[in-house]
């Protein structure tokens, strides 16, 4: 397969393995297209935080070919590998906080890492508190925030830098309804600006709720099916 | 997009910046094993230096020199030759001075074996002539040496380099011991900030799995840790800096009360505190590059 402009991610014939056990992922092969919305989906096991750990360049494969951004990552040079990941936004199942950085600090880290000006930083961090309902709790350390908040700043950290594709493990886990709700509406917001947006989930009544968004179903390491429409 | 502004800036060096590691300053006992090592460093450099400096002064003040010695019991004689070889040897290239010893001067030499009646006593003393040599021409010896011994066949020349060979040699040891201890202690300085850095980067696990996540480059990365390690390494520096001063100063200040030349000539010039007070800088540059060295190599084991 060709390296398609319209592809932001390509997995053809991708294998994981740990060690020596079994495979964890098995014969991947799909694309994802730029400014699309996929649910991921599968019962526990299925490899969906593995297949995440692959896109958000956390892991090499055992086998295959993957490509980002028209680029092959497996043979990326180690010192590329950061300009990379400064374009995939990521939302970790357990979120990554550093805890002895405010929600402001975690989530102004992104735009720092990425050498935004002091100056420049403020305005988008206060926006993005107010965007998560957490403007209230700006200079809270994770360990005195809830579940649900923490998976909020953990989201607001993923998004604030822009990033070309989201890619998210369970975002919606630690949250009511009404919030997981508000976290989907910022994520089509920013799938609108034209970020790709990859969310692994197991709640499924989530996925109607996303317009044109596509389904990845996962099944003992192998696609289940191939990729289409949710609805 | 304000939201989604980007732009440029080092944040690293920023308040922001130094609060992504958690430790405040001087935490662990790093700097204090910085302070005692420097401490050592400081002390061994400078009896290198001093040392130096006391060879430097053999070399210029004493190497230069020769004795020679006429033995005649004829005392007129003696006195004659020893008058020809001091206008001849001034002559000679090289000689920056001949001088007669005054018997007076040896008399005055003798008196603490002979006692003070020499000078009416039949026993012969020989003449004795110093020569100076003028710097960088200790090679003149040989010739002048010849012709002493055309003239006076019997004349006795005591190359003051020969006795002082030993000692020369002594102080070209320690200053090598000297220098070796000052290499030791910076190695052993750089692998405690190896060590330092190591369980710096075991603690500091998680935050880095989430800087590298968000695109932190592995420099970004150990300019955190080198900052911090090098803060520690310059204040452990500056006070083992200072209390060696102290012990510098004390102990030049016994050396002063031996009133021994030879002693006292194990004294620090002018420019080797400039060279001492350097030290603490090139620790903390060393430290930089351990921190900054171990950091990096460690990263790249991870993707």
């Amino acid at each position: 397969m060709r390296p398609g402009a319209s592809n932001i991610v390509q997995f053809e014939n991708v294998g994981l393995r740990y060690g020596s056990a079994i495979e964890t992922l098995s014969d991947l092969s799909f694309d994802l297209a730029a400014g699309a919305f996929y649910f991921l989906t599968g019962p526990s096991g299925a490899g969906k935080s593995s297949l995440l750990r692959l896109i958000y360049l956390a892991q090499r494969p055992s086998r295959g070919l993957i490509r980002m951004f028209g680029e092959d990552v497996v043979t990326l040079p180690r010192a590329r590998i950061p300009g990379f990941r400064r374009r995939i936004g990521t939302v970790f199942q357990d979120f990554r906080l550093i805890d002895h950085l405010s929600a402001y600090e975690n989530i102004a880290l992104p735009l720092r890492v990425n050498g935004v000006a002091e100056a420049d930083i403020d305005t988008p961090v206060r926006e993005m508190l107010e965007w998560v309902g957490l403007s209230g709790r700006a200079h809270a350390k994770p360990a005195t925030l809830s579940g649900g908040e923490q998976q909020r700043v953990a989201i607001a950290r993923a998004v604030i830098g822009r990033p070309e594709i989201l890619v998210a493990d369970e975002p919606t886990g630690n949250v009511d309804p009404d919030m997981a709700g508000r976290l989907l509406y910022l994520f089509e917001a920013l799938n609108k600006l034209g970020t790709t947006i990859v969310v692994a989930t197991h709640d499924l009544h989530l996925i109607p709720r996303v317009r044109n968004a596509q389904l990845i179903r996962l099944d003992k390491g192998r696609l289940a099916q191939p990729i289409g429409a949710a609805a | 997009m304000a939201l989604f502004g980007r732009g440029s800036g080092n944040w690293l060096t920023s308040a922001a910046g130094r609060r992504i590691l958690p430790e405040g300053w001087l935490s662990g006992p790093m700097p204090w094993v910085i302070a005692i090592m420097m401490f050592l460093m400081v002390l061994a450099a400078a009896a290198g230096l001093a040392l130096g400096h006391a060879a430097r002064g053999l070399d210029s003040h004493v190497y230069a020199q020769a004795t020679i010695q006429i033995v005649d019991a004829n005392q007129p004689r003696r006195d004659a030759v020893a008058e020809r070889l001091v206008a001849m040897i001034a002559q000679q290239p090289g000689v920056a001075s001949a001088r007669r010893i005054a018997d007076a001067e040896i008399t005055e030499l003798l008196r603490p074996w002979l006692g003070g009646g020499l000078a009416d006593s039949d026993l012969p003393v020989p003449a004795m002539i110093d020569v100076v040599f003028e710097e960088g021409a200790r090679d003149a010896l040989p010739a002048v040496a010849a012709r002493v011994k055309a003239i006076a066949p019997l004349a006795r020349i005591d190359d003051h380099a020969q006795w002082l060979a030993p000692l020369s040699g002594l102080i070209g040891a320690l200053r090598w011991l000297a220098m070796v201890l000052v290499l030791l202690m910076a190695a052993a300085a750089a692998f405690t900030v190896v060590l330092a850095a190591r369980a710096a980067l075991n603690t500091h696990q998680a935050t880095i799995d989430v800087m590298h996540h968000l695109g932190s480059t592995d420099a970004q990365i150990a300019q955190l840790f080198q900052r911090r390690i090098a803060t520690d390494a310059l204040f452990g520096g500056l006070v083992g800096l200072l209390l060696a001063s102290f012990v510098i100063l004390a102990v030049g200040d016994r050396i002063a009360q031996v009133g021994s030349d030879l002693i006292g000539s194990v004294a620090l010039p002018g420019f080797a505190w400039f060279v001492l007070a350097l030290l603490p800088l090139a620790g903390t540059l060393l430290a930089m590059l351990a921190a900054r060295l171990t950091i990096i190599l460690a990263l790249r084991k991870r993707l």
